[in-house]
């Protein structure tokens, strides 16, 4: 209606345009109002914020200030990656899974098998060829699994961890078994950057495979696809009433989530040159969920947070007490758990929206 | 009748009047029953386009069974269930909702965590496929926000738009309920009852916006308030123990002796006792 009267109104007289306004209904002013407020909070969702850019700021500055921990750096930062691929379906679809590694460890496996068995030695095609075997893994995998929540769910996702670490062992000629496939190479990457000694090149490709996925993750969880998730999580009884096909959405999210796992177990494979049955363990599983549960699920930086906690204690502490340094992380979880109930990462959120409030009030 | 058929047919405006001779939904000599306990008992059941019929019965009469049973949250032991002439029994609920089957709840299913816009941007995503979408970022459209503001505008929720569900008050909540059904721009709405659990101050706003509804949408009200039963429909079906007692105008139920007997009755014991 507005806009009609604006392109009437040259051929009318100022007089007619000026009593036209007031005449329109009382409440438009305030829909018009509305409409605006509801683009800006729509808009504001997916809006990059400043604070977004601390963490890659962080993880480029240790680049310069612990240029002999790299390859712990590097650990870190593929958690972190793990951690982000479990946040996509536990954080924002609510799948709660204990069988997370499977997929990290068929990632790690099809860059150490391919390069140790087929001389597949070059690193950017293994990372995408983890991607699809990994995402095969989880599309089968979750076509069947997603039927069920719950406790169901999460004894079958365990399950199938312990099926496919088993059949790696029953396949020892093939898998290597415990020994694991050592000793593996690649290729520099792009032909030009060799990976040095102390993985300072290796750290910069992690770092960047990252973000290009970190991005990728992004894109997706504020996408309309990433706001049903969001829905089945709130409410799975709401999403079949309006329609959705959730089983679908829930297989789609869950393969995108274990190629993205597959990736950082390529890239685990690819920094410490081997990969043994150990990566398919519930272990494995079990820490991702911890690191993400600290730092706070469904929150994206959650990953970010909770992984880099988890690691820099465990070095610490297990140097402090090799015997019992679990105990820290134990406690540090039931705190969060108890006391933390958006992780780590939403004590930070609480903090600054307090420390915002005050200045905007002073 | 292939299916696009079917929906060219019903596009083309000749065949509207023999559309709309065909009943919005129909249930059919349904049954259901877990173990010993039989919640459907051969209930045959018509609305026709526009209908606004209201299905009451003392509490455990199977009414929101019913509703599940035709929104394939249930399956039927036997019977069946028609949307517009076709048989939908096989269905899923999801697969009906698309073809214009929507419900509410009788206790709030709502996605408490988002705001009441995105509630009802959800179901206009899914209706209009875009839910699909893994990359453009959900609420770049403009004519989803301007759809669900419509809705919400004719609920007089747009000033809570951009509140989390959970902190509403739960009348407005219920109001929730509604917004997102009408996001579905369903042909077929079942109300279970809407103004369950709001104080009676709130619960006029609620039955006003029922009463309000698009004319076109056939209707199904599940209400315990005969005040509003009787002001509302213009036809009732009456459910006892998982069967129709009766069905009739308001006029006919009021004066039937059995209603009165295990309904109405019961419903006087249960305000003077």
């Amino acid at each position: 209606m507005a806009e009609s009267n604006k392109a009437m109104s040259p051929n009318m007289t100022p007089n007619v345009t000026s009593s036209a306004s007031p005449a329109a209904p009382a409440g438009s002013t305030t829909v018009q109002a509305a409409r605006a407020r509801a683009m800006e909070f729509m808009a504001n969702r997916h809006r990059f914020r400043a604070w977004e850019l601390l963490p890659w700021l962080v993880a480029f500055a240790a680049f310069f200030i612990f240029p002999d921990r790299m390859t712990f750096g590097s650990q870190v930062l593929i958690m972190v990656l793990f951690a982000l691929s479990l946040d996509l379906i536990l954080g924002y679809a609510g799948i709660v899974t204990l069988g997370h590694a499977a997929f990290f460890g068929l990632g790690a496996y099809t860059v150490a098998l391919g390069a140790a068995r087929l001389d597949w030695n070059e690193p950017i095609s293994g990372l995408f060829a983890a991607a699809i075997v990994a995402g095969l893994g989880g599309l089968i995998s979750g076509w069947f699994l997603l039927r069920y929540r719950g406790l169901t769910l999460l004894m079958l996702t365990l399950a199938t961890g312990i099926m496919l670490m088993e059949l790696g062992n029953y396949r020892s000629d093939i898998s290597g078994g415990y020994d694991g496939v050592p000793g593996i190479s690649f290729k520099p990457l792009f032909g030009v950057f060799d990976y040095d000694l102390y993985g300072r090149t290796n750290y910069l490709y992690v770092l960047v495979v990252l973000f290009v996925i970190f991005l990728l993750v992004r894109r997706i969880v504020y996408s309309p696809f990433g706001q049903t998730l969001t829905g089945i999580r709130e409410n799975v009884r709401r999403m079949h009433a309006i329609g959705s096909p959730v089983h679908t959405r829930l297989v789609t999210a869950y393969t995108i989530a274990a190629a993205i796992a597959g990736v950082a177990g390529a890239l685990f494979a690819q920094t410490n040159s081997y990969a043994t049955l150990t990566v398919f363990d519930f272990d494995t599983s079990a820490k991702v969920m911890v690191m993400l549960v600290l730092g706070g699920t469904g929150r994206l930086y959650g990953a970010f947070v909770g992984a880099v906690i988890y690691m820099v204690l465990e070095d610490h502490l297990s140097k402090m007490s090799p015997a019992f340094w679990q105990f820290g992380i134990g406690l540090l979880l039931v705190v969060t758990v108890l006391f933390l109930r958006r992780g780590i990462l939403g004590l930070f959120e609480d903090v600054a929206a307090k420390l915002f409030t005050r200045k905007a009030k002073s | 009748m292939s299916q696009t058929m079917t929906e060219q047919a019903m596009s083309s405006s000749v065949a509207t009047a023999f559309a709309s001779a065909v009943p919005a939904l129909e249930v059919r000599g349904v049954n259901k029953s877990f173990g010993a306990l039989q919640v459907a008992r051969d209930v045959n059941l018509t609305l026709e386009r526009g209908a606004r019929r209201a299905l009451i019965g003392p509490n455990g009469a199977g009414k929101t069974s019913l509703v599940n049973l035709i929104t394939g949250v249930l399956k039927p032991s036997s019977g069946q269930v028609l949307l517009g002439g076709e048989d939908i029994t096989s269905w899923s609920s999801a697969k009906r909702a698309r073809r214009g089957l929507a419900r509410t709840f009788q206790i709030n299913q709502l996605f408490r965590g988002l705001s009441v816009l995105e509630n009802v941007c959800l179901a206009i995503g899914e209706r209009r496929g875009e839910s699909y979408n893994l990359w453009r970022p959900a609420g770049s459209k403009a004519a989803v926000i301007d759809e669900a503001l419509d809705h919400l505008n004719s609920l007089r929720l747009v000033d809570d738009a951009l509140r989390l569900v959970r902190e509403l008050p739960y009348g407005r909540q219920r109001l929730v309920e509604i917004a997102i059904a009408l996001a579905q721009r369903p042909k077929v709405l079942l109300l279970d009852e809407p103004a369950a659990g709001v104080p009676s101050s709130e619960s006029h706003l609620i039955l006003d916006v029922v009463a309000s509804l698009d004319p076109d949408i056939a209707i199904l009200i599940i209400e315990h308030d005969m005040d509003v039963v009787f002001r509302f429909a213009q036809s009732i079906t009456v459910l006892v123990a998982g069967a129709v007692l009766t069905e009739g105008s308001p006029q006919e139920i009021l004066a039937d002796e059995r209603v009165r007997a295990v309904y109405l009755g019961q419903e006087a014991d249960r305000s003077h006792g």
